[in-house]
């Protein structure tokens, strides 16, 4: 943990601060100043100045764009947008370093080609993360996926595997791709398949609802 | 400048072979992904069939792709954020594992079609002397401006 990453993170401390984060985040695209102040149920002004100390903060990105589709004379000038900037801020106390483990024993996998080994490993563990019954979104909430609905199914708007799966993409898709499986059968959960449909941004695994009959 | 990659791939089995048959069938969808992807630039065709793959002189079984990006992102968002991440992931179905690299990029300026025989020499230049600005891999990546590319150097590989 550097304490730079301490600082970051503890721009979020103000309630009203992490909600704004948290309502920006969860659109998945970029948020103008008006539409956040609206669902955080503050004033505008108050929306701007926390959104704009999470840009000074390094948490969020700004920019500027037409939210309206209007363009020329009379149009306006573009406004002020925001969304989740890329990097990402680890606090642990006392500092733990799971990360470099992780990366450690992704080579050793990649060089024993025990990719299906890995597997076979993610769903077990998969599996145990859960209790029976417990519902899907929430339990993928807990572990930080982001899930949304999506017109194809439940899709997942974080990667909480981002820096092992830039350095070990195939690996680490497949391995979470197990553990998503895994997961459904802790759950006991046979309406939802969980499949591979990787997009740019986000987790590469989508649950797609079963028909039911 | 734009991004050039190239891939070899050892087959288990004859490219027409019941083996490769899966794969075989999934080139089509697969490269009208990559030209209908973000910043693709330009592919090695093997001819006008959907499923025609590029035919050399550098062994029996091995598959060349080669294509031109116009970032590391681009390539990237293609290879392991779309369907053909699906692919790869049952590559040991139909690619042996070799221990030496089979892929390699480098930085070509824009307009430039790269010749497979530039290609193979800095997968070459890659296997000889691991990840340099001529001849580098996603994990040991180097940026355009890191990159020297020399036209002498290349016209002589011509």
């Amino acid at each position: 943990m550097s304490s730079d990453d301490l600082g970051t993170v503890a721009t979020l401390h103000d309630p009203v601060r992490r909600a704004v984060y948290e309502y920006v985040i969860s659109l998945g695209r970029e948020a103008g100043r008006n539409e956040v102040a609206e669902a955080v149920g503050v004033q505008r002004t108050l929306a701007a100045f926390h959104l704009d100390k999470l840009a000074e903060a390094g948490l969020l990105e700004s920019g500027f764009k037409r939210l309206t589709d209007r363009t020329g004379p009379g149009s306006g000038r573009p406004a002020k947008v925001y969304r989740r900037a890329r990097g990402e801020w680890q606090v642990s106390v006392p500092a733990r370093d799971y990360r470099t483990l992780a990366l450690v024993l992704a080579e050793v996998v990649d060089l024993l080609g025990g990719d299906e080994v890995a597997q076979e490993a993610a769903r077990r563990v998969g599996a145990g993360l859960v209790a029976e019954g417990e519902d899907l979104g929430r339990a993928l909430s807990e572990r930080g996926y982001e899930p949304y609905e999506a017109e194809d199914g439940l899709r997942l708007r974080n990667c909480p595997f981002h820096v092992l799966s830039m350095e070990h993409p195939l690996l680490v898709c497949s391995v979470n791709l197990a553990l998503c499986r895994g997961l459904l059968e802790g759950l006991g959960n046979d309406s939802a398949t969980a499949r591979l449909d990787p997009r740019p941004g986000e987790c590469c695994v989508v649950f797609s609802k079963n028909n039911e009959n | 400048m734009h991004l050039a990659q190239l891939n070899v791939a050892h087959m288990r089995a004859p490219v027409d072979s019941p083996e490769l048959a899966d794969f075989v069938a999934a080139l089509d969808p697969l490269n009208r992904l990559a030209e209908d992807a973000p910043g693709f630039v330009w592919r090695l065709k093997g001819g006008e069939g959907p499923q025609d793959v590029v035919e050399h002189g550098y062994g029996d079984h091995l598959l060349i792709n080669f294509s031109v990006w116009e970032s590391r992102d681009n390539l990237w968002d293609y290879v392991y954020r779309s369907a053909h991440l699906g692919l790869l992931q049952r590559r040991r179905e139909w690619f042996l594992r070799v221990a030496e690299p089979y892929s390699v990029m480098w930085w070509i300026p824009e307009g430039h079609v790269p010749s497979l025989k530039e290609g193979m020499g800095r997968l070459e230049a890659l296997r000889a002397q691991g990840p340099t600005p001529e001849a580098f891999t996603f994990k040991q990546f180097y940026d355009s401006s890191e990159a020297a590319w020399r036209p002498a150097a290349a016209e002589a590989r011509k």
